[in-house]
């Protein structure tokens, strides 16, 4: 007789893509697309196989923004 | 209506990084070069050295060897474009985490968030993981090692952002039981506790294993004397005044970054907000905000 009711619980869980989440997103992710370039990219891992085009020319900021080089 | 304090974000990033490339120029830029030179001096003595022990040239200076930029592009363009766009990505995440958090603490006046958010950027991505892998100029690092370096300093920044995030979840769980003041020094606390021990469980460079296997047990991979085979020193380890001169102007230079982004967004987003000193509309204050901010309780009864 006493059937469990299943609250409809997706208020909880839905997440709309509003155009503040999707400006903060992109921010975000452009930001750290940027960070992986200027820091990272072509050393230790490289995107555009063995180029060092990027590497070279910020290779001082590299050195001197605290990223691991050569 | 947050695009407009991304694109100010944003703004005062790139401006940020530009002025932090001005003092790198002037100030960073000449031990540079001398690192550099260092660099190639000890490879022609290396190389001085292989030749008289009859192994020929075994690894023949790899920066000169594949030049793809002359010294001049990198001096003055190169630095400039990468701390140009590093400041842009900076003022791109800064801006992300100041409308997170003001969204959910919007009694926080802009400009005092701002100042605030940056602190905690610089200490975070930039102080900390420094703490443990300090910025080495030119010279020092061994190429075969730059994957493991660059994993072991993005672990470093990553598990830096991370407990720093927990501090301040746990400083603003305990403040409502212990008080603001008490809280904020329990979550640095917290803090400095979670980044110790990570600092401690993470391997210096120099105790990488192919480190150890080539160059012996040190705790970095600054050069040290090269000596002949009698012993003798035939070139000197690396310059300390210079290691230090160099380290110290990458501290500061990333401070004026964040010092321009934390000051320069806190005036625009005041602005933005309108005029510092608005009226709020008085809103009822419940016992956990009071005890929160009692500087806005002591507002509210005397109003």
């Amino acid at each position: 007789m006493t059937t469990p009711v299943v609250e409809p619980r997706q208020h909880s869980v839905t997440f709309p893509l509003t155009a503040r989440r999707l400006a903060l997103g992109l921010t975000a992710l452009l930001s750290l697309a940027l960070l992986y370039f200027i820091g990272v990219d072509q050393g230790a891992t490289s995107l555009f196989g063995s180029d060092t085009h990027i590497h070279e020319f910020v290779h001082d900021a590299r050195h001197f923004l605290g990223f691991p080089c050569h | 209506m947050e695009l407009r304090h991304i694109y100010r974000g944003l703004g005062v990033g790139l401006l940020g990084g530009l002025l932090a490339f001005v003092f790198a120029r002037i100030f960073a830029e000449p031990f540079i070069q001398d690192a550099i030179d260092y660099e190639s001096g000890r490879d022609a003595a290396q190389d001085a050295l292989d030749h008289a022990a009859g192994l020929g040239h075994g690894g023949a200076g790899g920066h000169e060897a594949a030049e793809v930029f002359s010294r001049s592009v990198q001096r003055n363009l190169g630095i400039g474009v990468g701390m140009a766009v590093f400041g842009l990505a900076l003022g791109g995440l800064f801006v992300v985490a100041y409308l997170l958090v003001s969204r959910r603490y919007p009694q926080i006046r802009p400009r005092v968030l701002a100042a605030l958010v940056a602190g905690a950027g610089f200490v975070s991505l930039y102080l900390v993981p420094f703490a443990k892998y300090p910025a080495n100029p030119p010279a020092i690092g061994h190429e075969e090692t730059i994957g493991a370096r660059s994993a072991l300093y993005v672990t470093m920044v990553a598990v830096s952002v991370i407990s720093l995030v927990l501090a301040v979840i746990a400083g603003r769980w305990l403040a409502g039981r212990v008080g603001t003041w008490n809280a904020s020094l329990l979550g640095a606390v917290v803090f400095f506790v979670l980044v110790g021990v990570a600092m401690g469980l993470l391997p210096s460079f120099g105790h990488l294993a192919s480190n150890k296997a080539e160059y012996g047990t040190f705790a970095t991979e600054t050069p040290q004397p090269l000596r002949d085979a009698r012993g003798v020193i035939v070139y000197p380890g690396f310059d300390a005044d210079l290691l230090f001169r160099f380290r110290f102007y990458s501290v500061i230079s990333q401070l004026i970054l964040w010092l321009t982004i934390g000051f320069g967004f806190g005036t625009l987003a005041e602005r933005l907000a309108g005029a510092p000193a608005r009226v709020r509309a008085p809103r009822p204050v419940t016992g956990a905000a009071a005890a929160d901010r009692p500087s806005a309780a002591a507002a509210s009864t005397a109003s």
